[in-house]
């Protein structure tokens, strides 16, 4: 609860803030910051134990009709147990998960109006496509004419027409997929669960089933949650992302608010690279804060910035990408200007990275987008080269 | 080096192969030899088919063997089922130790005790001995290598199938029915296969456990190998070995060949785009 | 379409009873019916109540077989093997004996296990038991492992036509594989009559009712018992351990020692509690190729209580030789449910 809170708080006066002229005439689908929203599953203070082991953390989470919504972290984080308490699976071990409103504990997984995509797939090996998609149909005692005309229908819309009487072990691994998906979404369920479901697909497939997936979603209007490891995955398809650590869910954002103002260095080196500079709060300026830091070697002036007291350790934020880097010195090396060598560079056609060795000792990456047609860029190891960036880049985190 | 290793490899496969196999095609052969000496041979003759087809007793066993052994392997592949089933799926639950050490236990056992114990439970609760005795006594060691073979099946596929079943609508009895059964059927074959020839061979427990009027086969083997070896009883012993082994022969191609082919189907499969 | 979780009353009860009713297909349809019915309905909260789920039900049906068959037999061995012979039917004194005044007394004897000690036959049929059983597992190892071994590492196309191969054996009559090594080893008999035309011998050897004999039965007869476990270890083993072994400098004959010897040891503990096990307890063959000074526990439990028909004695027998063989039995349970485990 207190998570929850203090995060979508923080989110609303952020996005507030944030609004320029160019977004805000824009009417923008956000029902996690309208108040009068109701939301489609509740998670109240969930924990679940195994043993002593703690894999849910006390966690409260809404999520919101036609969202697709994204648990992200590293393996063992608990995100796959949370997506199989919703499922009813596990049953939790304190709280409540509230579906539409109506609690969901004790309700098995074969009355659960939700269905699940397996990272296995779990195709019936026995059963060909048709069987597999008709499954959950039949279950429900639905008439005969009917499962042939929904099973036709999904069938058609993942384009598995042709393979509609093969067995599971007949098919690859992308149609597999597919039939995975369109069995779970032959039901019309109130909530889609995906487990990492584009993991056994090879990086081009994933990118392509990526965008269909979304396509599905936006035509079915069901509301997905889904499990990944990989950030760009859940960058691309998520209406927002849950990142979770160790049990417990760090933030709730949408992609681009967790890429440019992370809430602890966990989320920032976890989405996308970063550049984390220690340091202490010197002052003030008007909604800036000033930072003196050992590591730069400078005072960072940051972009707007909660009030901190003097003297508390905060770290500042760089991506590579926001990072500008000269052979000349700025006029002003004293702020917000690092100095030090090049020792590495990484050229990768569209890009190049620049490893560069701060007097401090530290490592700070820089990545120059190549705009121009050159074999030789002038930049070369062991340059003495300067760093700098605009003054909103930096980004303040606290822990 | 690799040459020479290799010659070793194939020549203990020859030595061991004709070790495991000499002996039952001496028997075999000697099954259709004319004179009544074993080491004798006098000319090819099926005349101990005959003899051993009007042999009322040895013809009687038979038919008791037969069926103890099909009534005994149909409980033992039902309940052993339910135990491989339990053992791979249920988890901890209360006596989950004992219950492992009960399926595991019987496998080692050394078969003088399991008939000796039996016989001496029969007799205590005055249930009289015969047919139904010598079929519990077999239903009960049968059932542990069924429920060897079939949670080894089971731990081996994806748990995520009966979730999914589940998932979509599907309680869980009747996802066993529907899903997991028709999936580990070819183990439940094997099972029951296992437990029909395991009846058909014990002369151990049913000797301890049987009474009168029921005994099997391998005890009227027994009882006449104990005078010497008769061209009749190779004669039985030839047809027995004949066809356990085309039984066991043909499941074993039938299922390879399904494997094959759905091998095949796999690899087609996945080179299409 | 989507089942809706919440109903009035009485269906959503009868939705948690349904919760783990693991009862089978067209049988919960009538289970879900019949919940309808409030006496039905009343009986089985009382069940589960008391804890009686489904899933109780399905563990209940082989644990309760197993309990009654496996487990009771074992206590009344060890009631019986507590009692005295008696010319009687059953030829054995009660345990418990009803006395006058309506008391209980237990007659409880150790006059058996005493015998045991005392008489030289018994605990020498123990330990020549043990010895004969070490002797064949050591002796199975030996001549399964290079068979395992060429198993493992023949063409891929032959490995299946190889395992059946060993498998057929294991399925065929055991009595009967023990029968014509009889026919086999008997002076007059094949091995005998091939040596002496070949001129090796001049007398006949006497094998068949000595202990070698005995060892050929047990070697042969369990053979598949060791070959399988090692060969379904050997034919998982990544043999790119034994290149990289080469690759640093080591000799292939020093690399089956160090690599693969190692790293078939479970293949090896498990074959060698699969025939040393039951072979402590064989009978039918020391009975039928050992001779008579052939002792071995098994048969002298049998003719304890077939000839003699003294079964007080013979489960006391029985009793020391379970004593003898519970903890390789536990260890086998353990490294079954370990392997089961690994599997999953």
């Amino acid at each position: 609860m207190k998570t929850s809170a203090k995060t979508s708080a923080k989110t609303s006066a952020k996005t507030a803030a944030k609004s320029t002229g160019a977004t805000h005439t824009r009417q923008r689908w956000e029902p996690w910051n309208d108040p009068n929203q109701r939301p489609h599953v509740e998670i109240s203070r969930v924990t679940k134990r195994f043993g002593d082991f703690v894999a849910v953390d006390d966690i409260s989470l809404n999520i919101y009709q036609r969202e697709f919504f994204s648990l992200l972290g590293p393996s063992g984080c608990g995100k796959t147990t949370l997506l199989r308490m919703l499922a009813g699976f596990e049953m939790p071990s304190q709280g409540q998960i509230l579906l539409e409103g109506e609690d969901m504990s004790g309700v098995p997984p074969y009355q659960r109006p939700v269905n699940m995509m397996f990272q296995s797939y779990a195709l019936f090996p026995h059963m060909n496509v048709e069987k597999n998609i008709a499954f959950g149909l039949r279950q429900d005692g639905v008439p005969k004419p009917e499962i042939e005309r929904r099973v036709a229908e999904v069938i058609e819309m993942v384009q598995l027409n042709a393979f509609a009487r093969r067995k599971p072990h007949q098919l690859s691994g992308g149609q597999r997929q597919r039939v995975a998906l369109a069995r779970s979404l032959v039901k019309k369920p109130k909530m889609l669960l995906l487990d990492e479901p584009l993991g056994a697909l090879d990086k081009n497939l994933r990118t392509q089933t990526q965008f269909e997936l979304m396509n599905i979603q936006e035509e079915t209007g069901i509301t997905f949650v889904i499990v990944t490891h990989d950030q760009e995955e859940a960058m691309t398809v998520s209406s927002r992302i849950a990142v979770m650590d160790h049990g417990k869910i760090v933030q709730v954002s949408t992609p681009a608010e967790l890429y440019e103002y992370p809430n602890s260095r966990y989320v920032a080196e976890f989405i996308g690279e970063v550049n984390t500079l220690e340091g202490r709060v010197a002052a003030r300026e008007g909604d800036h804060l000033l930072v003196q830091s050992q590591e730069a070697g400078c005072t960072i002036k940051t972009g707007p910035s909660a009030d901190e007291p003097a003297g508390r350790q905060v770290w500042i934020a760089l991506r590579p990408e926001k990072v500008q880097i000269a052979l000349e010195p700025p006029p002003d090396t004293t702020t917000n200007c690092l100095s030090g060598e090049v020792w590495d560079i990484g050229y990768l056609g569209n890009l190049s990275i620049y490893h560069v060795k701060l007097d401090s000792g530290k490592m700070v990456t820089a990545t120059q987008a190549n705009r121009t047609r050159l074999i030789e860029r002038p930049i070369t190891w062991e340059d003495r080269v300067y760093l700098t960036w605009p003054p909103d880049a930096a980004v303040v985190l606290l822990s | 080096m690799k040459q020479g290793a290799s010659w070793f490899n194939i020549a203990s496969l020859v030595v061991g192969f004709l070790f495991l196999y000499l002996p039952i095609a001496l028997l075999v052969i000697y099954s259709f030899n004319e004179s009544r000496l074993v080491t004798v041979w006098a000319g090819f003759s099926t005349k101990w088919y005959g003899e051993m087809w009007n042999n009322e007793g040895l013809m009687n066993s038979a038919w008791v063997t037969l069926k103890v052994a099909v009534v005994a392997s149909t409980f033992a592949t039902f309940l052993g089922t339910l135990a491989g089933l339990i053992m791979a799926r249920f988890g901890g639950f209360r006596g989950r130790t004992l219950f492992s050490g009960m399926i595991y236990a019987p496998l080692v056992m050394p078969e003088v005790i399991t008939g000796l114990s039996l016989l001496l439970m029969f007799v205590a609760i005055s249930l009289d001995r015969g047919f139904v005795t010598v079929t519990i006594a077999h239903i009960t060691f049968s059932m542990c290598y069924v429920a060897v073979v079939v949670q080894s099946r089971l731990v081996s596929f994806d748990r995520s199938i009966e979730e999914a079943a589940m998932d979509l609508g599907c309680p869980p009895g009747r996802t066993f029915l529907q899903i997991t059964l028709p999936v580990i059927a070819p183990a439940v074959v094997a099972g029951w296969l296992l437990s029909f020839t395991l009846s058909l061979d014990d002369l151990v427990i049913a000797s301890f456990t049987t009474g009168p009027g029921a005994t099997t086969l391998p005890m009227k083997i027994y009882s006449q190998v104990r005078l010497g070896v008769t061209p009749e009883i190779n004669a039985v012993c030839t047809i027995l070995v004949g066809l356990v082994a085309a039984g066991v022969l043909v499941a074993s191609l039938v299922t390879r060949r399904q494997e094959l082919r759905r091998e095949m189907e796999e690899r087609a499969a996945q080179a299409a785009p | 379409m989507a089942r809706s979780a919440k109903e009035p009353d009485p269906r959503q009860e009868v939705a948690y009873l349904q919760g783990d009713g693991a009862a089978a297909g067209t049988l919960s349809g009538l289970h879900a019916r019949l919940l309808l019915l409030p006496p039905y309905r009343i009986l089985v909260t009382v069940l589960k109540r008391l804890g009686v789920s489904g899933r109780n039900a399905v563990i209940a049906i082989p644990y309760l077989w197993l309990l009654a068959f496996f487990l009771a037999p074992f206590l009344i061995v060890l009631k019986i093997s507590l009692a005295e012979v008696v010319v009687a039917q059953p030829p054995y004194t009660p345990l418990f004996v009803f006395v006058e005044d309506g008391f209980i007394a237990i007659q409880a004897s150790l006059e058996n296990y005493l015998f045991l000690l005392e008489d030289s036959l018994y605990w020498k049929s123990y330990l020549s038991s043990l010895r004969i059983a070490l002797v064949s597992t050591v002796l199975t190892l030996l001549i399964g492992f290079p068979i395992a071994y060429g198993m493992a590492r023949a063409p891929k196309r032959w490995r299946f036509a190889l395992l059946m191969m060993v498998i057929l054996p294991f399925w065929t009559s055991f009595l009967i594989r023990v029968y014509a090594w009889i026919g086999i080893l008997k002076k007059e008999g094949l091995l005998n009559l091939a040596l002496t035309q070949l001129g090796l011998i001049s007398e006949p050897l006497t094998i068949l009712n000595t202990d070698i004999a005995v060892y050929i039965g047990i070697v042969y007869s369990y053979l598949p018992f060791m070959v399988l476990p090692l060969y379904a270890n050997l034919e998982k083993m990544d043999l790119s351990l034994l290149e990289a072994a080469a690759d640093l400098g080591c000799r292939p004959i020093k690399a089956f020692w160090v690599i693969t010897v190692p790293l078939s040891l479970p293949g090896i503990i498990a074959g060698s509690f699969l025939v040393f096990i039951p072979a402590m307890g064989e009978f039918v063959i020391p009975d039928l190729l050992g001779g008579s000074q052939t002792l071995m526990i098994g048969k002298t439990l049998w003719s304890e209580f077939f000839n003699n028909r003294d079964w007080p004695l013979s489960s006391a027998v029985a009793v020391i030789l379970l004593l003898v063989l519970v903890v390789p039995i536990m260890l086998f349970q353990r490294m079954q449910e370990k392997t089961a485990k690994a599997e999953g």
